[in-house]
């Protein structure tokens, strides 16, 4: 039985009957179409891609990054007001005093942890859900490193180098393509299952953009997998690691000498605010994919709200191409309860097509993730090849029945059990029929700028992973962001316990926020109204039928009448 | 838009700044989709009146529930929204992920966003990969019944009693295989009545697995030889030397190999 609607079958009809020549095309080589040439790129992202619109950036009018321009909603974002008040807080008898505080419990975070506790040292980790709520445990294609005789982290560097526009700071890829295998090699010793044969290969697969074979994976929970052993070794250390959930950083906090030296964390669950003093601060709260910036769906999880971009950025931290998003490609768009989820990279990988409402297959199937992303908005927009769904978006079809015809039968079930399943309890059977899907807002491309000690411009604040920028240039690849949130997590780790070790002995030191006073006299200076207040935490979903009816004066989410 | 277009549409701090920018897809068919059915659920006992095809979370939200807890992924990878409910006129208990099952009329259900469970302190690189290693944090594993409710209550398919029983045999591989798209959720934990924590118990068998008892990879150990030697170091300085213009031909003319190995 067919997951879609009646008025869909003739255009599935179309993908079936032109499956086999695209097949035996697939079969002859992997270059089923030709790929665009670096003028072609350009020329789709200018007219589709969302970043390219023309009120999709504007200048920002406070902070570091006074004048440059940005994605308006992320300036937006900077330009609200500090959402506590520092008079309100004493901040001489902090809650907790630890060596290093490390904000936000993903992969990043994680990582960062382990390496402190190893290191001797005692570490606050602090997050707004549970550690291991997080982007990391949901990415699902896989992780870059050369490990292939044929491939190298030369190889490698030149890949992320040209999918990021050539605007990567060569520094961080340097760093990440070289620390790859010993991360891959790292993570195995904490027991993590990675795909291989039997004879212990590890296998790889291609992604978009890379010209080896070089994604690792385990199966398709690559994230889940890495997040919960990486989470289990937190757990490890329980004398060593403090961990605080439900209770994001709402502000940094400086020391006599304007480093940071701590945070304010929020309880959301007591409403109650908790002082944190360290000696080094590693910030490592992850993307922003709940902005639904231009009205995108995500597939980010709920607590991808920009936190720690905004905490950051009151402390006077520069940012670096904060103006480009991006957006998968494959994100699902039917049935309507799974839009905007990912359907991962790895269905291209194996031979998955991209292809139109008449079948006909419209862009080679692995280009850079912004140039696919802008051909199917092409192919959904200008072209009108796209299919419209019940409920009024448009998607095209991702031809998955086609990589068990090229890969042999059950490849898809072992590769991609998770999708399967995922498809499955929403009616669809992607081993038989093709999947629907949609540019969705996947990753924040840009992000705190860092050297490759994860030194940010703020001395004492290091930051990893996804909340980093110029790993990636404007763009980045497949593979290449789990391998960052480890890469840089373990040498935030190292860098943090180094600068806390030269400081253990010194008296204790004087928190305050002032920084925080003067981002908000800067935003009435610049005559910015009070209209909104950030980080804001969580994304607000509810029905603004309800919240019409709230006391005016009343904050449910603060538990605060303000 | 937002995970589902009938939710309400989303507001947040900046909403009034934000400029009215459609996206793509919205701008090609407006939403003719007739007005949806509302259906009552019983959230913690409470009725409400929910649209019919939203996923728990969804309605949750739609009612007014605003989540500081119990949701994570809304995907299906992080485990943190169990559910248990029970539907009208049945007897049994049912559990499921609330971000991935949508509701049913007269759904009668409740979160459980932790489950309390026993966690080992262990250092890895010390352990063998062997049941004794199992056996000497989770004696319990021995005293399942083989009633196999763990396996009915998992919301992701997996043979859990199966793995379970795989420990006790000390085939680790086996339990480690089966178990592999545990998200931890705790719901068998919950109706186990030996009172085991099967997720974490499978997470140590993985581990295990993972470290001692998958072959090795000789590449990544030749690798990591070459690394040491450090031959890359200097062919990236190459390149980080290079004019942007001679980086870019060198990027549009490498070579495409896709061979496995
Ligand atoms: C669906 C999906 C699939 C993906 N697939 C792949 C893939 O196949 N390959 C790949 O390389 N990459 C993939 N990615 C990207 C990759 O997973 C992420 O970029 C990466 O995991 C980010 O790690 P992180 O540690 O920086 O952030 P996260 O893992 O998101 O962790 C950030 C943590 O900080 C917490 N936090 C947020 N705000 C605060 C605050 N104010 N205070 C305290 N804590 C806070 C969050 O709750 C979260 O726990 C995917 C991403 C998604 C969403
Ligand atoms: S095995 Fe247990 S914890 Fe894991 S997914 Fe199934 S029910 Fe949840
Ligand atoms: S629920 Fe407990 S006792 Fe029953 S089969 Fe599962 S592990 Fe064994
Ligand atoms: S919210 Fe993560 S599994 Fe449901």
């Amino acid at each position: 039985m067919s997951g879609y609607p009646e008025y869909m079958q003739a255009s599935l009809k179309k993908v079936a009957a032109t499956r086999p020549a695209r097949l035996e095309k697939a079969r002859e080589g992997r270059e089923v179409v030709k790929a665009m040439t670096l003028a072609e790129r350009e020329d789709v992202l200018n007219k589709f891609h969302p970043d390219y619109l023309p009120d999709a950036r504007k200048p920002v009018r406070v902070g570091p990054n006074k004048g440059e321009e940005m994605t308006s909603r992320v300036v937006d974002l900077l330009e609200s007001y500090p959402r506590i008040n520092p008079d309100d807080f004493d901040l001489s008898e902090p809650d907790y005093d630890t060596d290093v505080l490390i904000i936000g419990g993903g992969g990043g975070g994680c990582m960062a942890a382990i390496q402190v506790a190893n290191a001797g040292m005692n570490a606050v980790l602090a997050t707004k859900l549970r550690v291991g709520d997080s982007n990391s445990m949901m990415s699902q294609g896989g992780m870059q490193a050369a490990v292939n005789p044929h491939d190298s982290p030369t190889i490698h560097y030149l890949d992320a180098i040209g999918g990021g526009h050539f605007d990567n700071n060569p520094e961080l890829v340097q760093a990440m393509t070289i620390d790859a295998p010993r991360i891959a090699a790292y993570l195995e010793e904490l027991g993590v299952m990675w795909d291989k044969d039997s004879e212990g290969r590890l296998m790889t697969e291609s992604g978009g953009g890379t010209s080896r074979r070089r994604m690792l994976s385990c199966r398709d929970y690559t994230g889940a997998e890495i997040q919960r052993v990486l989470r289990d070794e937190v757990k490890n250390h329980p004398d060593k690691i403090t961990i605080v959930e439900y209770s994001p950083a709402v502000e940094l906090l400086l020391d006599e000498a304007g480093e940071a030296a701590g945070a304010l964390l929020y309880n959301m669950e007591t409403g109650e605010y908790n002082v944190v003093r360290a000696h080094s601060v590693i910030i490592s709260t992850g993307g922003y994919g709940r902005l639904h910036i231009k009205g995108f769906a995500t597939t980010n999880h709920y607590g991808a709200t920009a936190d720690g971009l905004v905490m950051a950025y009151h402390a006077g931290t520069k940012l670096l191409y904060m103006d480009s998003v991006q957006f998968h490609p494959t994100g699902a768009a039917y049935p309507e309860q799974i839009v905007g989820f990912l359907i991962t990279e790895k269905v291209r990988g194996l031979g998955g097509q991209p292809v139109n409402k008449e079948g006909e297959l419209f862009v080679f199937p692995l280009e850079p993730r912004d140039v696919e992303a802008a051909s199917f908005i092409r192919e959904s927009t200008e072209r009108s090849l796209g299919i419209e769904t019940p409920t009024g978006r448009v998607g095209v079809w991702l031809d998955s029945p086609i990589v068990n015809l090229l890969n042999g039968p059950g490849t898809i079930q072992t590769a991609l059990p998770a999708m399967v399943r995922q498809l499955k309890r929403f009616g669809i059977d992607m081993t038989s029929e093709p999947m629907l899907v949609y540019p969705t807002l996947h990753y924040q491309n840009g992000g705190i700028e860092i050297n490759a000690d994860t030194e940010t411009t703020l001395a004492g604040l290091y930051a990893a992973g996804e909340i980093s920028g110029g790993v990636h240039g404007r763009n980045r690849l497949m593979g290449n962001s789990i391998l960052d949130y480890n890469v840089f997590g373990y040498r935030a780790g190292h860098a943090a316990v180094q600068r806390a070790k030269a400081l253990v002995d010194r008296p204790p030191a004087k928190l305050h926020m002032d920084h925080v006073r003067a981002y908000r006299k800067e935003l009435e200076e610049a005559g910015i109204p009070e209209t909104s207040h950030a980080p804001i935490l969580l994304p607000e979903y509810r029905n603004p039928e309800v919240l019409k009816k709230h006391r005016k004066d009343y904050d449910p989410f603060l538990g605060e009448f303000i | 838009m937002v995970d589902n277009p009938r939710t309400p549409p989303i507001i947040t701090a900046m909403e009034e700044k934000e400029v009215e920018v459609k996206a793509p897809a919205q701008e090609k068919v407006p939403d003719e989709s007739p007005k949806e059915n509302l259906i009552p659920v019983f959230i913690m006992g409470k009725r409400f009146f929910v649209p019919e095809s939203f996923t728990i979370i969804t309605a949750m939200e739609y009612v007014g529930f605003q989540f500081k807890n119990a949701v994570g992924c809304r995907e299906g990878f992080c485990g943190a929204c169990a559910t248990i409910y029970r539907l009208e006129g049945d007897y049994k208990l049912r559990t499921g992920l609330a971000c991935q099952t949508v509701v049913e009329p007269n759904m009668h259900l409740a979160q459980i966003p932790f489950t309390p469970a026993v966690k080992a302190v262990y250092d890895i690189s010390k352990l063998k990969p062997e049941l004794v290693s199992i056996q000497r944090y989770y004696p319990e594993v021995f005293r399942c019944v083989a009633c196999n409710s763990c396996t009915k209550a998992c919301p992701q398919e997996i043979e859990v009693m199966d793995y379970i029983q795989a420990v006790k045999r000390g085939d680790l591989e086996t339990a480690a295989d089966l178990s592999f798209d545990c998200i931890m959720c705790g719901l068998c934990a919950v109706r186990c009545p030996a009172e085991m924590v099967q997720f974490n118990i499978a997470l140590l068998a993985r581990r295990l697995t993972g470290r001692y008892l998958l072959p090795r990879s000789h590449h990544l150990e030749k690798r990591l030889a070459e690394q040491r030697e450090g031959s890359y170091e200097k062919d990236i300085e190459e390149l980080m030397g290079l004019s942007r213009k001679g980086l870019t031909k060198r990027y549009t003319e490498r070579d495409l190999d896709f061979e496995v190995f």
